[in-house]
C-alpha cells in the first residue's frame, strides 16, 4: 500500500445503511491498525499533540499500538482523554491532531481519530468495568449537566477524591452525545459505558433535575464546595420567516431528540416523528448533516441540505459531508429560504429559496452571502427541519443572580473556567456557544484543575 | 423512580394521583407543570401541578385518560413507581397586585385552574370562580374550589348540572351584572380560552390563558411547543405555560396541537389490542 495514502475506514454500503440505525464506519482491525500505527514518523516537535484540545501524547499511543500493545495505548490516551471512544468517532481531526500531521504535507495524515477509535474499542470489548477504590477528600463537588465537559470534570474530579454528583434535566445523562447525535455515528451503548465508569469510580448522577427550576445554584453553593455548569448550547435558533410554526417544520433539536433520545425510529417507540417525503434541512454544520441522515433513514425519498454558502464553506466535518453525499443527500448551496409554504390545514407543502452569490469577508472572516434579487423558487417539500445553530438555555442565568453572561447568552469565564460568582466554573458550549465534543472536554478537565486548587485554597 | 402514594377515580376518566417527588415538591407554584414519562419506553409527557405538600414531598397530578402515555399511567397502583418525573417546569402563576379575578377551568383543565385558584384566594383577593363539563358525572373538585371561591359557579353542556350552557355565557353574565374584575385567567381546551379570550377582549379585561402544546423536553431545548404569541413565537415550556389571551394565535395551537393525530389514534389501537389478548 502507498505509503503517502492512509488506510481506509471500513464502512457499511452508503445504500444500505441509509435504511437503518447501525453504526456507519465499522472501524479498523487489529492487523491495520498495526500497519497504520507503522505510518507515524515520530516527530520530535510533536505538532499533532498541540492540535488535540487535551494534548493526548499521540505518537506515544501510537507507537504501543504499532506494537500490538493495545491495551497499554489505551493507558496513555486515559491519561488526558475521558472518552476516547466517542472522540475517536465525533472528533473533526481534519482540523485538530490530523491537520498538524507531518504526514499530511506531502500526503495524507496518520488516521489518528481511527486509531484511537480502534484502541478505544479493543479496550472496551476487553476490559470489564470495575469499581475504583479512591480514598475520598471529605469535599463535594456538583455539576450541572452531562455532557462532554461535564462528564471530564467529573471524572476529573473523582479521580481527585472529591464526591461528585452530577445534575441532569433529561432521563438519560450524556447531553449532545444522547439526544444529538445519532445511533449510526456514536452508538448509545458507547456513551452508557463511559457514564457507568463514572459512577463505578463513585460519582452520583441524578436525573430529572433541571438546575433554575428543581434546584438553583445558590441552593448548591449551600451544600456542595463548588459548581460546575456544563450545561451547553441547546436552545434552538429559529430564521423568523414566515410559516415556520407550520406543521412539518421542527428544529434539529426536536427532529433529533425525538429520534436519538426517544427512539421514534423503532417501530414500537410510542414517541412519534414525522415521517417526510422530500425533507429540506435548513443550514451546514454536523447537525444539519445528522438530520438530513437521519430523514433518510426515516424513508424520506428525497432530502436536501439548503446551504447559504457554497461547499467550501460547509462548517460540517468533512467525513459526515462525504458519508451524506453517498447515501444520496443532495446540497443545495448558495441558497437561503425566504419563506415556508402550507396548505389549508397547516401541513408544510414547499419551501420558498433565494439564490445567493458571496461578497465580501464579514467578521468572521467567511464571505458574506448576498441574495440575488428575483431568484426566488419553490421547492416541493412536506418537512423542514431548521438547523442553523444553537445557544445557551437562558434558565440558569435568569435564576442565578451575579453571574455574567454575555450578549449572546454565554456564561463569562476564564480559560480555567472561573465564573464571576466565587465557586461557580462553567465550561463547554455554555461558555463558547455551540463548538465540539473535544473542547467541551478540554474546558472540563482545566476545570476540575481550576476547582481542585480552589477548594484547596479555601481549605488553607 | 417515583412512587405513586395514593390514586383515586374523580370521575369514569379523570384520575388523581399522589406522587412522592422531592424535587419537584420543593420548588412548586400554581401554573407550574411536570413531565413523566411512566416507563423506559415511554414518551415524555407534560402534565400540570394540581397540588404540592413541601412537608411530605409530594407532587399532586389529575389527568384524563385521552391516549397511551394516561392509559398506561391509569393502569399504575398505589404502591407502583413512574419512571420520570421532572420539574417544576415553567412559569408560575402572577398573582400579586390583583383585588378581584375570575377563574375559569373547563373540564378537566379545571384541575389546573385549582392550585391558582387557591393561591389567589390564600392572598386575600377576591376570587369567582366558572367552571364547565359537558355532563354532571364529570364534575371534578367541587368541594375543592368552593373552599376557595367567593363565589362558585358550575355550568354544563347539557344543562344535567348547574346552568346549562358554557362557561362564556356564565362568565358575561357576571360581567353584565357588573362584577368588575381586573383579571380573567382560563385553563381548559383550546377552543374555550380563544372564546373567554374573545370575550374578554371585548370587555377590555385583561386575560390569562395556559397553553397546552406538544411537548418532548420541556426545558426550551427543542422549540416544540412554540406558538405564536402578539406576533412572536415563544416557548411555552419556558415563556409560559401562561400567555395573555389577547395576543395568543389559538388557531395556529389548535394546528399544531394536532400533529401527531394520526399516530395518537393507532398508537391506541395497538395498545389496547396489546391489553386485550
Amino acid at each position: 500500500m502507498d505509503i503517502n495514502k492512509r488506510h481506509p475506514m471500513p464502512c457499511r454500503d452508503p445504500l444500505v445503511r441509509n435504511k437503518d440505525f447501525k453504526e456507519v464506519a465499522t472501524g479498523y482491525d487489529a492487523e491495520t491498525a498495526i500497519e497504520e500505527a507503522k505510518r507515524c514518523l515520530h516527530c520530535k516537535h510533536r505538532p499533532c499533540v498541540s492540535g488535540c484540545p487535551v494534548n493526548i501524547a499521540i505518537p506515544d499511543f501510537i507507537a504501543l499500538v504499532a506494537e500490538g500493545k493495545f491495551e497499554e495505548a489505551y493507558q496513555v490516551i486515559a491519561k488526558t482523554s475521558a472518552l476516547p471512544a466517542v472522540c475517536g468517532r465525533v472528533c473533526p481531526q481534519e482540523k485538530q491532531c490530523e491537520s498538524k500531521c507531518v504526514r499530511g504535507i506531502k500526503g495524507e495524515s496518520v488516521g489518528i481519530g481511527r486509531l484511537e477509535r480502534f484502541v478505544a474499542d479493543y479496550h472496551n470489548a476487553n476490559t470489564p468495568l470495575k469499581k475504583a477504590d479512591i480514598p475520598k477528600n471529605g469535599k463535594r463537588v456538583a455539576i450541572v449537566g452531562s455532557g462532554p465537559s461535564s462528564l471530564t470534570c467529573a471524572g476529573d474530579l473523582a479521580k481527585m477524591g472529591y464526591a461528585v454528583t452530577i445534575f441532569e434535566a433529561l432521563h438519560i445523562a450524556g447531553g449532545v452525545l444522547v439526544y444529538g447525535i445519532p445511533e449510526f455515528r456514536l452508538p448509545k451503548a458507547i456513551v452508557q459505558r463511559e457514564v457507568d465508569g463514572l459512577k463505578d469510580m463513585g460519582v452520583d448522577v441524578e436525573t430529572n433535575v433541571v438546575i433554575g427550576r428543581s434546584i438553583s445554584i445558590d441552593d448548591m453553593l449551600q451544600k456542595y464546595d463548588a459548581v460546575f455548569v456544563g450545561s451547553g448550547a441547546g436552545l434552538p435558533r429559529f430564521m423568523g420567516i414566515e410559516g415556520e410554526n407550520l406543521k412539518g417544520v421542527y428544529s434539529a433539536n426536536e427532529f433529533l431528540t425525538r429520534i436519538n433520545l426517544m427512539k421514534a425510529y423503532k417501530e414500537d417507540s410510542r414517541t412519534p416523528v414525522q415521517h417526510g417525503r422530500r425533507v429540506a434541512v435548513v443550514g451546514g454544520g454536523n447537525v444539519a448533516m445528522d438530520a438530513a441522515r437521519c430523514a433518510k433513514r426515516l424513508g424520506a425519498q428525497e432530502v436536501c441540505i439548503i446551504y447559504r454558502r457554497s461547499m467550501e464553506e460547509l462548517p460540517a466535518r468533512a467525513e459526515e459531508v462525504e458519508n451524506a453525499i453517498e447515501e444520496q443527500i443532495e446540497f443545495k448551496t448558495l441558497m437561503n429560504p425566504t419563506r415556508i409554504l402550507g396548505n389549508e390545514n397547516g401541513n408544510v407543502t414547499g419551501i420558498e429559496c433565494v439564490n445567493m452569490e458571496l461578497g465580501e469577508p464579514d467578521e468572521s472572516g467567511r464571505r458574506r452571502p448576498v441574495a440575488i434579487k428575483g431568484s426566488e423558487h419553490i421547492i416541493d417539500v412536506d418537512s423542514v427541519i431548521i438547523a442553523i445553530g444553537t445557544s445557551p438555555n437562558p434558565l440558569i442565568k435568569s435564576t442565578t443572580a451575579g453571574l455574567e453572561v454575555d450578549k449572546r447568552g454565554c456564561i463569562v469565564a476564564d480559560e480555567n473556567g472561573r465564573t464571576s460568582r466565587e465557586g461557580v466554573f462553567a465550561g463547554g458550549d455554555t461558555v463558547t456557544g455551540a463548538a465540539t465534543v473535544i473542547k467541551a472536554m478540554g474546558a472540563g478537565k482545566a476545570a476540575a484543575k481550576a476547582i481542585d486548587e480552589y477548594i484547596k485554597s479555601k481549605a488553607n | 423512580m417515583y412512587k405513586i402514594l395514593k390514586k383515586e377515580r374523580l370521575n369514569s376518566s379523570v384520575t388523581r394521583m399522589v406522587i412522592e417527588a422531592p424535587f419537584v415538591a420543593k420548588k412548586a407554584q400554581p401554573g407550574q407543570f411536570i413531565i413523566l414519562r411512566v416507563d423506559k419506553d415511554g414518551e415524555r409527557v407534560p402534565f400540570t401541578i394540581a397540588d404540592y405538600d413541601r412537608e411530605n414531598e409530594t407532587v399532586t397530578i389529575i389527568f384524563q385518560v385521552v391516549g397511551a402515555e394516561t392509559s398506561l399511567l391509569n393502569l399504575k397502583n398505589e404502591g407502583d413507581y413512574i419512571e420520570d418525573f421532572v420539574g417544576p417546569l415553567g412559569n408560575p402563576t402572577k398573582t400579586d397586585g390583583y383585588k378581584k379575578v375570575a377563574v375559569i377551568g373547563g373540564g378537566v383543565g379545571s384541575a389546573i385552574a385549582y392550585p391558582v385558584a387557591k393561591k389567589f384566594h390564600q392572598q386575600g383577593t377576591v376570587v369567582h370562580t366558572v367552571v364547565g363539563f359537558r355532563n354532571k358525572e364529570l364534575v371534578i373538585l367541587a368541594d375543592e374550589f368552593k373552599a376557595v371561591s367567593d363565589k362558585y359557579l358550575l355550568v354544563s353542556d347539557d344543562g344535567s348540572t348547574g346552568k346549562k350552557g358554557f362557561v362564556t355565557d356564565a362568565l358575561k353574565e357576571l360581567i353584565d351584572s357588573g362584577e368588575a374584575y381586573d383579571l380573567v385567567i382560563a385553563i381548559g381546551p383550546i377552543p374555550m380560552m380563544k372564546f373567554v379570550s374573545k370575550l374578554t377582549k371585548g370587555y377590555g379585561i385583561k386575560t390569562i390563558v395556559s397553553m397546552n402544546p406538544i411537548m418532548i423536553d420541556g426545558t426550551g431545548m427543542c422549540g416544540g411547543c412554540r406558538l405564536t404569541v402578539g406576533g412572536e413565537t415563544k416557548f411555552a415550556c419556558v415563556d409560559g405555560p401562561e400567555f395573555d389571551g389577547h395576543l395568543v394565535d389559538f388557531d395556529e395551537a389548535m394546528e399544531r396541537g394536532a400533529m401527531y393525530k394520526k399516530f395518537e389514534r393507532s398508537e391506541e389501537c395497538r395498545l389496547f389490542g396489546k391489553e386485550v389478548q
